[in-house]
């Protein structure tokens, strides 16, 4: 492991056992070393001798704000649906966070499915995380035995082979563009922050699907959900993804056919995306996740874009500004409505 | 049965053959890495990539989805809700380049199945050519469930690739053998034979048999063990392991209504959604994680093997390879294994 990474993972560890052995938290998220090469688990300590285990490196790809509420709301006693909660302080959790967790965590502040009383953040500026698949593909997809991480490389090595790759080189596509590497809110800081980064080209990857005709678009967009498989891992990896039941296990009114039917799958990733919008944070997970390989952050990053387009909004960037598509404002601009009466006028 | 070779050459022309009788499948590349059976695309010999595809054969055994009936779902027409046989014209199967995992989870499932009528209509139309394994990879664990890289356990044909790319056949089934009713093979040669042999010797046959461990193990030792806590912490109830487990082979069935036809569809489910177990009383007996992901290791591990023999895991390292969050298998049956 890297000496930047041993340090970080050694105060997180230090931070951890000592919440723990207080009692300030009842439990603290974070991650261990996984069982495969460039795998990170998430992973929960219960007591001081288990926070030994938490750990870091560049393959921490998924949000582990996904994890907070049902988390949270494990240590609450049990109650019926319509129940108050109990009163008195109930139980904290201590998290780890980095820039695109901590605004997830934001968005679930505002949207009540966390209590800022109850999460004791500790924050780290992410240096972006690495995608196991770019490895994969850059020792040309031969097996993987060992990833060692140094610095600002990999070591890589398989039965018969061993190469030394550039670890921006197999960075995440939204980690590369990402503007916001430091947590926004947090208790505790592990490391320095970076600050804010400017990226000029941040939705490249959505201006070229943007360039091409309707016909092509839809075609690239049918190719790239052509293989799902249903497994939902991209729903369930998305801290926005928290309805108690998801539109696609309704059944009366089903919306959604519940085998591989390619209308049923195009429907299923619509509509995911679109429940994303506006709070969305780009961390990545969804593709991170997909054991198919499916881009679907592409989905959100284009509602992303549009997002900052018509509202000028970038969500969790803070608790106070409301959420764009749950409020209304006398002067949003709504061009998008107000263009096809344009249209209509003109004939 | 007695084996036979195929040069290379000739393997082209036996595949033509075959394709004249039957659809057949391989692994084919999709993109990237990324291998799923397909059909047999261009001619000549395809190339049976190391390892196994990303999706299992099981797709074949349990169409996602399967079309039990169909019926007129227009009240007042002549034909409403009468049931009608699904009309499919399809012509026999067969899949080439099975890897003994996979072929074996065939054999597992028709445990369960054994009175399925519709597994085993898709078992009896389709025929396996397995590819042994010379070489594993660093995920797969199949001497640990009771199969072997050169088990030949569901295969009507099972075939190891020779160093010059000729194919060494050994017909297992009356189905294999009249695969080979043809004037391109030879008798191997006692090099062959040797060759054949000398792997045979190679696989480990010390690899410790799970099953019966598990099975005499207690029941509610294990249902109750401290360790499912920390199992389940990481998952986040996806079906990732169970779509792509060769021996995951639960299902729910609905209707499906279009236009005034109806179907009643099986397709495939997965006890690590909620809705799996969910009552129609809104009561959930596996509400939370920790139940379901004790369930899916509990099923394949224990309740499987306590009602059938062997274990309902075939060892071929998919789950281990792409569960997001990198719960293995392997660890657990180690844990497991220690109760």
């Amino acid at each position: 492991m890297s000496s930047v990474n041993e340090k970080i993972a050694g105060k997180i560890r230090s931070i951890a056992s000592s919440l723990l052995e207080s009692g300030e938290v009842a439990a603290f998220l974070g991650y261990t070393t996984g069982s495969l090469p460039g795998m990170m688990q998430p992973y929960v300590a219960r007591d001081a001798k288990e926070a030994e285990n938490l750990s870091w490196s560049s393959f921490c790809v998924i949000n582990l704000a996904n994890y907070l509420p049902a988390l949270l709301k494990s240590f609450e006693p049990p109650r019926r649906p319509n129940e108050p909660p109990p009163e008195g302080p109930l139980p904290k959790v201590g998290v780890v966070a980095t820039g695109c967790w901590s605004r997830n965590m934001v968005v679930q502040i505002q949207e009540n499915q966390i209590d800022r009383n109850r999460v004791v953040i500790v924050g780290i500026s992410s240096r972006g995380m690495v995608d196991r698949r770019k490895v994969q593909r850059f020792v040309g997809n031969r097996e993987i035995l060992s990833m060692e991480e140094q610095a600002n490389f990999l070591v890589v090595k398989g039965k018969d082979f061993e190469e030394k790759i550039n670890r921006w080189d197999v960075v995440r596509d939204n980690c590369k563009t990402c503007t916001h590497p430091d947590p926004v809110i947090y208790d505790e800081l592990v490391g320095g922050l970076s600050g804010k980064r400017d990226i000029p080209d941040r939705f490249r990857q959505v201006d070229e699907i943007e360039a091409l005709d309707i016909e092509e678009r839809w075609k690239w967009f049918q190719e790239e959900i052509s293989s799902c498989i249903r497994c939902y891992a991209c729903r369930n990896v998305c801290p926005l993804c928290y309805c108690p039941t998801c539109f696609v296990d309704d059944s009366r009114p089903q919306w959604v056919g519940k085998s591989i039917d390619r209308v049923d799958t195009a429907l299923f990733h619509i509509l995911r995306a679109y429940h994303c919008a506006g709070r969305c944070t780009d961390c990545g997970s969804c593709e991170s996740v997909c054991p198919m390989g499916i881009r679907m952050r592409l989905f959100t990053k284009k509602l992303q874009k549009d997002v900052l387009e018509l509202y000028g909004f970038e969500p969790g960037l803070d608790v106070e500004t409301p959420l764009p598509l749950s409020t209304y404002k006398v002067d949003d601009p709504e061009d998008f409505i107000i263009t096809n009466i344009k249209k209509g006028d003109k004939k | 049965m007695k084996p036979l070779v195929v040069e290379k050459a000739q393997a082209e022309k036996w595949l033509e053959e075959l394709c004249r009788v039957f659809d057949v499948f391989c692994p084919v590349k999709v993109k990237g890495d990324l291998y799923q059976w397909g059909r047999l695309g261009k001619k000549g010999l395809p190339r049976i990539p190391e390892g196994v595809p990303k999706t299992s054969i099981k797709t074949f055994f349990f169409p996602q989805p399967e079309v039990l009936f169909e019926f007129g779902a227009r009240p007042g027409l002549k034909d409403a809700f009468r049931l009608k046989e699904p009309v499919c014209e399809k012509r026999p199967r067969l899949l080439f380049g099975v890897r003994p995992c996979d072929a074996r989870s065939v054999v597992l499932n028709s445990m369960p199945y054994e009175e399925d009528p519709y597994f085993q209509k898709n078992r009896d139309e389709t025929t396996i050519v397995g590819f042994l394994c010379k070489d594993g990879c660093s995920t797969c664990f199949c001497t640990w469930t009771g199969g072997s890289p050169l088990g030949m356990e569901g295969m009507d044909l099972a075939v190891v690739e020779l160093e010059d790319g000729a194919l060494f056949l050994e017909p297992i089934t009356e189905k294999g053998l009249g695969l080979l009713e043809f004037d391109f093979f030879r008798e191997p040669t006692e090099e062959e034979e040797v060759f054949v042999k000398g792997l045979r010797e190679k696989v480990n046959k010390d690899a410790e048999e799970t099953s019966s461990r598990l099975r005499s193990k207690g029941l509610m030792d294990l249902y109750n063990a401290p360790f499912w806590q920390e199992v389940s912490d990481a998952c986040i109830n996806c079906g990732t392991c169970t779509f792509l487990c060769p021996t995951c082979y639960c299902f729910d069935i609905q209707d499906e209504t279009l236009r005034g036809k109806g179907r009643r569809i099986r397709y495939w489910d997965s006890c690590m959604f909620p809705l799996f177990t969910q009552h129609a009383s809104g009561h959930n007996p596996r509400g939370d994680k920790l139940k379901r992901v004790r369930n899916r290791f509990m099923h394949k591990l224990k309740y499987f093997p306590d009602r059938f023999g062997p274990v309902s895991c075939v060892g071929c390292g998919r789950c281990v390879r792409d569960c997001p969050v990198n719960i293995d298998i392997r660890q657990v049956l180690a844990r497991m294994l220690e109760v």
